[in-house]
């Protein structure tokens, strides 16, 4: 019982030196890794019904790339992908992987930390504090979360994914399968990026990515010729074949998932 | 939409509030010689005002001074018709949206008026025309247009043309449709009144008005893989004067004038208009805020006027390596770039316009704020367009934005701004001193009456 209280020891910032300029470059990391977050969610939430706005999808992406070249100059993307080892099938949601971050890879250490930018009600909320780097705004997790502001039509897909989150939650207890969970999902995101050998100067993860999202809607061609011949690219939908053009994911690992999805969501409902 | 000024006197409050998706407005535009203003909508609807005419002219007070031409009049409904309907892309499996994204007039040449409206994907031409006057009197069937009985005519009787209560006709007169793969954003008229062109996020077609089964691709920056793409085109004007030459405006802050006596393909531009990018302020919003949400040629055909989400600018036509003139529409914003990322305010996509001598420069904000600027003295004043203050012949009176120093009482505070209350769209009269402001489902116009006794002109408003 003494032993509670025998050592204080001062909490520090991370376990990184009190040095100001250590810390405004882990605070910068972070802020900027959130930017990356939001934008992927972005790109990945932002078709409906109606095409979507291709001069946000391309500045969305364009940020995307930005940040990704900013992080592969100072070293930090390597930290990223080696973190989260190559890609494999996921039968995880991508972008429910990427809101929901699991204190497993905090734990980590050394690379950047994954922030959650937005706030479920319920669940684990994440205050992002910016500063002049990227914005001078607060934006706690009081805020409307993200699905919230995209348009009224995502309410299922919104309502699937506080499932998941939920399910996260209550698995973060055992690191193991949280940790793998998250790292399998940003294999999916980031190690996807490097699968294709693209042309020198182009940047192949980038293109993986936006070529699954974009290149299907915009272009007549690709659509035709694409993998998937969805009848209607749902959230879902692209989300499948997100993960089915990598690797050899089959769809019924993701219908598992989903069915699984509906059970909880079954549960959430009743009660 | 229609709504007369007496029921504004009646308090609608809680209707106001509620806004039909339906009624957005989503465009806005003069004719040539400002008697009509046409306004399109989410709905697809497209509804003409009319400016009345008085005829002669008597002073009623100072606020209602009439102005030298002996016309006070107020903009009043014309005609309303249903421009586009929603429509279903079969192969993509998507919706195509009947929203109106810009509408444009055709100089007159006789009496019927003709304008262009679209939607993302197809181009129509209308006819509005005026009748006055029926035929009656015919032989062979009576005034329903039933057949007569033989028996009954005795006499053989002209046909003559009688007055009758003015009826607006609006016809559809071409379809132009399959020309655009990507959202068309802009159409212009060319000088020459015979072709117009319309831009979509990658392609600039250019069209004659007669013909509607073929268009020339003018501009095309679709790269050859479709991943390689990061700019897309923003906006698109013909020439006021010139023919051959027309202006689009890009992503990427960029404008480029081509010429088309150059090459039938236009993807080498005549002309780059670019502003180096400061490398002090570089962010990673810094691409998102230099694209150019609106471009417009001056009257006088020697300045462009560009619009991105932090400034507005006045390019001059001769020098390219940056604009002549730069105005800060709300530079408050500068530090909330991140929030307004989030909550996609920062691709809001500002319109921009000139008065009709080219010394003003006007443009929207947020809140029902709106901007002008003289370009001689480099004066800007904010102004609000709101229901509430805005009664029949008003004043507008000239709002600020409090970014810290004194206060003033009515300053209105940055986070107290409503960014769901955008001013997107606006029209300026081609020869007077009367603006159109589009705020989300009201139409404000404003008329300029100079008063003798100030220096400053009066602003008097009108709210449809």
């Amino acid at each position: 019982m003494a032993n509670m209280y025998s050592k204080g020891t001062k909490r520090k910032f991370y376990d990184s030196v009190d040095a100001a300029t250590d810390n405004k470059a882990a605070l910068y990391s972070r802020q900027r890794q959130s930017l990356l977050d939001m934008s992927l969610i972005k790109l990945q939430l932002c078709h409906m019904l109606v095409e979507p706005n291709m001069c946000r999808s391309v500045l969305i992406a364009n940020t995307v790339r930005h940040i990704q070249e900013e992080m592969t100059h100072d070293g930090s993307w390597q930290l990223v992908t080696e973190a989260f080892g190559s890609s494999g099938p996921s039968d995880h949601l991508v972008a429910t992987e990427v809101l929901c971050r699991s204190s497993a890879l905090e734990q980590q250490g050394g690379g950047p930390k994954l922030y959650s930018v937005m706030g479920y009600d319920g669940c684990r909320e994440e205050e992002v504090v910016t500063d002049e780097a990227l914005c001078s705004v607060t934006f706690s997790g009081g805020a409307p979360s993200l699905l919230g502001t995209i348009d009224h039509c995502w309410d299922r897909a919104e309502l699937r994914m506080a499932a998941v989150e939920d399910r996260v939650i209550k698995d973060s207890g055992s690191e193991v399968e949280s940790g793998e969970g998250a790292k399998t999902v940003m294999g999916q995101v980031f190690g996807t990026f490097e699968i294709k050998n693209g042309a020198p100067g182009s940047d192949p993860a980038l293109e993986e990515l936006f070529s699954a999202v974009d290149a299907s809607y915009y272009d007549l061609d690709t659509m035709l010729t694409s993998i998937q011949s969805t009848p209607k690219m749902g959230p879902y939908n692209l989300l499948d074949s997100m993960a089915s053009s990598h690797g050899p994911t089959s769809n019924s690992s993701c219908r598992t998932d989903l069915s699984e999805l509906d059970h909880i969501m079954e549960i959430i409902v009743g009660s | 939409m229609g709504e007369d000024t007496e029921s504004s006197k009646v308090n609608h409050s809680f209707l106001r509030d509620y806004v039909t998706e339906a009624d957005v407005i989503s465009t806005v535009e003069f004719n040539h010689t400002g008697d009509l203003l046409a306004t399109g909508d989410k709905g697809g609807r497209v509804v003409v005002f009319q400016r009345e005419t008085v005829v002669g002219h008597k002073p009623k007070g100072e606020l209602d001074q009439v102005g030298e031409t002996g016309e006070s009049g107020e903009y009043n409904v014309y005609s309303t018709f249903q421009s586009h309907e929603p429509d279903f892309d079969y192969l993509k499996s998507l919706e195509i949206e009947e929203k109106i994204n810009k509408i444009r007039w055709l100089p007159q040449q006789n009496a019927a008026h003709f304008l262009l409206s679209t939607n993302d994907k197809t181009i129509k031409l209308w006819k509005v025309s005026e009748r006055d006057k029926q035929p009656e009197g015919y032989n062979l069937k009576d005034e329903e247009g039933r057949v007569k009985d033989i028996s009954t005519v005795t006499s053989l009787q002209v046909p003559v043309l009688r007055p009758t209560d003015l009826m607006v006709e609006v016809r559809p007169r071409r379809v132009f449709s399959n020309g655009h793969t990507y959202h068309v954003n802009s159409i212009s008229v060319n000088s020459d009144g015979e072709t117009y062109l319309s831009a979509d996020d990658l392609r600039i077609n250019m069209w004659h008005l007669g013909i509607t089964d073929r268009s020339f691709n003018i501009v095309d920056i679709k790269p050859a893989n479709m991943e390689e793409l990061t700019e897309v085109i923003t906006a698109a004007e013909f020439h006021p004067h010139h023919c051959h030459l027309f202006v689009y405006s890009s992503s990427k802050g960029s404008l480029r004038l081509c010429d088309m006596r150059a090459s039938a393909l236009c993807d080498r531009h005549t002309k780059l208009f670019e502003e180096p990018e400061d490398p002090g302020s570089r962010s990673f919003f810094s691409e998102i805020v230099s694209s150019v949400s609106d471009v417009k040629f001056s009257h006088n055909g020697r300045y462009l006027l560009t619009r991105d989400y932090l400034t507005a600018k006045v390019w001059d036509l001769h020098m390219e390596k940056g604009p002549v003139e730069t105005y800060q529409v709300h530079d408050y914003l500068r530090t909330k770039l991140c929030s307004l990322y989030e909550n996609d305010c920062i691709f809001d996509k500002f319109e921009c316009v000139w008065n009709s001598s080219d010394s003003v420069i006007m443009t929207g904000a947020y809140n029902s704020f709106f901007r002008m600027f003289d370009r001689e003295t480099g004066r800007g004043v904010t102004l609000e367009a709101w229901r509430e203050t805005s009664k029949p012949r008003a004043v507008l009176r000239t709002r600020r934005i409090y970014t810290g120093g004194k206060r003033r009482r009515g300053d209105v505070g940055v986070d107290s701004l409503d960014f769901t209350k955008k001013i997107l769209h606006m029209a300026w009269h081609p020869e007077e001193n009367i603006i159109a402001i589009a705020s989300t489902n009201n139409l404000y116009i404003f008329q300029d009456r100079v008063s003798p006794d100030t220096q400053d002109p009066d602003l008097g408003s009108n709210t449809i």
